[in-house]
């Protein structure tokens, strides 16, 4: 069976047989950059045109159905307009921080790429602190938004990023506690050690309790911290018109959307690792024949399905909830979700330590 | 009139809310003094949707100058002009037929179905949810196709004139509102689940926003933002009009004066007048759908003012007659006005996202309030 793994393989082989080493693993760089860039967009473009398609059903309408095949190409024509778009800096606007904004952001977004597992050993980082350094990495989006909101010289911009650092830097904590719950469980930072801690089951079922609400704490705050509905106090358009990025226009816009849609399944993609087994298939304990049609699935297609689902899942919170006010926000972090997933994670030590989870 | 804004002696963030934002609901311009995200002032500014319409009726006549206050409140067209035809009818002094009036408390309560559904699904958007909005537009398009075979027009009917209405019924007119209202009835529940049931929702409108009752009087507030803090001022009920005396319905009254208790009254509104069509509908008598009026109407020298129910609240129409072809005068008290006025006692204190909350629960319709 031809899998990603293989293809990843025979390039490895066909350029070192090739070429000098030095040479070969710059090849290799520019391939991954390459490939990330790629995807990148390609996310942008799909989970876009998700967003719109699911939007419109949950609100009987059709979506965009005329621009390519049953409108699959609306959000390319999208992006080429914006492309062609004059980019704006208004008057007193700090200029280099300004434009350097959605770049931090976007660059923050693409960094997140590189320790996950997109199939079976597909992974361009397999850091051993993965999970320490997606913690960190998520945290440089908030200086973006902060550059960008104080850049503007807009009110409303500037009070979209003080919103959005605050929220952040305190949905962080809930995030970073449910992944620590995990962690816990697996005894490992490394995400590739992670899935083969999920081998036998995935963490969600065989972590009891804790590992559920940890997903339900992580899902929460992950949406929050990729600013997304109903937590989307950085944008809130009826309130502060587009929030921080009001004054954007043309491709540096695109930027700060391409990288909430990324930031999305970056948040998605690790959820799905940590709690549902990445790229592992769906078995049942010891039924062999279920077991072994899942087997053929590719890994790929399962890590992809997962990601999806989770995406579907904070999609449809922002299509049916109304927005929080920022005190409430901050009362449900730190009043609720923080003190919850203490105690989360110190009943998931116990669990561990005695060895009650399966 | 409009002064440096921006910079403020105490060292307050003032921003300016409009007129173009998307939660003003068209050319609204609120000077906000903020302290942080809490609001501690906020300014009307008005006048940028100024027509005049009070000085274009006085060169009208009297059955043309109904139709341009169609263009008041948009929302309430039907209602506006069934106000205008009151008064012009009080200084006739012509006896209205009993199937015209009729036909104008089902179209008025149509409108106000109309009405309520779009300040439900609009209100919604400004609390961040988005989905409500289409799902509001889904029944309220049903209203406009019944407006649209009995009126001709969807959204500025005219429908009214001096003495009735101007043509009669369409034949399909009590299918079709049976249909609508069998169809909107079995909608209440998804209303209820995506919006007054969410624990969001509740948050973000409980306790906000609150108007007592003395204040609710003394700024002159109507309609439902009155009848949410606990005054009783609903004008079918106490000056009742057309057919309204003989009708079953309630007063829906609320004592908390809150944001919610805004939206409760107005999802309140909204069955009573399913329940007024209900009794209606079945029961509109044969006979002329418009008295027999002169083709030049003259009122007799004197005043004349007559209050009817819209959708936001009471609006007044006060025409000063001089006895010739055209008003020498005339004023409307229109409701959004003073239910405006009420917004800065309302909102400060409150977070900016209360503040475009209570506006969405105030229902206002700029036109209505600049004229």
């Amino acid at each position: 069976m031809l899998s990603i793994e293989s293809i990843t393989g025979s390039i490895q082989d066909f350029l070192f047989a090739n070429l000098p080493g030095f040479f070969a693993v710059l090849v290799q760089f520019a391939l991954v950059g390459i490939f990330v860039i790629s995807l990148f967009a390609v996310l942008g473009l799909v989970l876009v045109f998700m967003e719109r398609k699911v939007s419109a059903y949950m609100q009987i309408r059709v979506g965009p159905n005329r621009v390519g095949f049953k409108g699959t190409a609306q959000t390319l024509a999208d992006t080429l307009k914006l492309v062609l778009k004059e980019g704006l800096t208004p008057i007193g606007a700090d200029k280099f921080l300004f434009n350097l904004a959605p770049f931090v952001v976007m660059i923050g977004a693409m960094l997140l790429m590189a320790p996950i597992p997109f199939a079976r050993n597909v992974q361009i980082w397999d850091v051993n602190i993965g999970v320490l350094y997606i913690s960190a990495i998520s945290s440089i989006a908030v200086i973006g938004i902060l550059m960008a909101g104080w850049a503007s010289n807009n009110k409303y911009s500037l009070l979209g990023a003080m919103r959005s650092g605050a929220q952040i830097v305190s949905y962080e904590l809930s995030a970073g506690l449910s992944i620590i719950a995990i962690v816990i469980l697996s005894g490992s930072l490394q995400l590739s050690e992670i899935i083969a801690s999920q081998e036998n089951g995935w963490w969600i079922f065989k972590g009891h309790v804790p590992a559920l609400i940890a997903f339900v704490i992580f899902i929460i705050a992950v949406t929050a911290e990729t600013n997304r509905a109903p937590f989307d106090m950085a944008e809130a358009e009826s309130e502060l018109t587009a929030g921080f990025h009001t004054e954007y226009s043309g491709m540096r816009f695109a930027l700060f959307f391409l990288a909430e849609y990324v930031n999305i399944f970056i948040a998605c993609a690790i959820g799905a690792t940590l709690f549902l087994g990445g790229w592992l298939p769906f078995h049942i304990g010891s039924w062999t024949a279920f077991n072994h049609i899942m087997d053929y699935i590719p890994s790929s297609i399962w890590f992809m399905g997962k990601t999806f689902f989770l995406i579907f899942i904070i999609m449809w919170f922002r299509w049916t909830f109304p927005r929080l006010r920022i005190d409430q926000l901050l009362n449900l972090e730190w009043k609720y979700l923080l003190p919850i997933s203490l105690i989360n994670v110190l009943i998931m030590t116990i669990i561990a330590i005695l060895g009650w989870h399966f | 009139m409009i002064e440096e804004v921006g910079t403020s002696t105490d060292g307050d963030l003032i921003i300016n809310i409009g007129p173009q934002h998307p939660s003003t609901h068209g050319v609204l311009h609120l000077v906000v003094t903020l302290n942080g995200e809490t609001v501690k002032k906020v300014e009307p500014h008005l006048g940028y949707i100024h027509r005049s319409i009070e000085k274009m009726c006085e060169s009208l006549s009297y059955r043309q100058f109904i139709y341009v206050t169609s263009r008041m409140d948009y929302l309430s067209s039907h209602i506006n002009n069934l106000g205008c035809a009151h008064a012009v009818e009080k200084g006739l002094q012509v006896e209205i037929p009993e199937r015209a009036q009729v036909i104008r408390v089902l179209m008025s309560e149509l409108t106000r179905l109309a009405s309520h559904q779009l300040w439900w699904g609009a209100m919604a958007m400004d609390i961040g949810a988005i989905t409500p909005f289409f799902h509001a537009f889904r029944e309220r398009e049903m209203i406009n196709d019944i407006m649209e075979e009995t009126c001709g027009a969807r959204l500025t009917m005219n429908y009214m004139v001096p003495g009735g209405v101007m043509y009669d019924l369409h034949p399909d007119f009590q299918k079709k509102v049976k249909e609508f209202v069998q169809f909107f009835r079995s909608k209440f529940d998804e209303y209820d689940e995506l919006l007054t049931g969410n624990v969001i929702f509740q948050a973000r409108t409980k306790n906000v926003g609150i108007i007592s009752k003395e204040d609710a009087i003394s700024y002159g507030c109507t309609g439902p933002v009155a009848r949410a803090a606990g005054v009783s001022c609903d004008v079918r009920k106490l000056f009742p009009y057309d057919v309204y005396g003989k009708l079953q319905f309630d007063e829906v009254l609320m004592e908390a004066g809150d944001s919610f208790a805004r939206y409760q009254v107005r999802m309140g509104e909204m069955r009573q007048s399913l329940s007024i069509i209900d009794q209606l509908i079945d029961n509109i008598p044969e006979g002329e759908f418009q008295a027999k009026t002169k083709a030049v109407l003259k009122l007799p020298k004197g005043e004349y003012y007559s209050i009817v129910e819209t959708a936001r609240g009471e609006l007044g129409v006060y025409i000063i007659s001089e006895g010739g072809m055209t008003p020498y005068r005339i004023k409307f008290r229109s409701p959004g006005f003073s239910n405006l006025s009420a917004l800065d006692h309302m909102a400060r204190g409150s977070k900016i996202g209360d503040l475009v909350a209570i506006m969405g629960t105030l229902d206002l319709v700029i036109p209505d309030i600049d004229r």
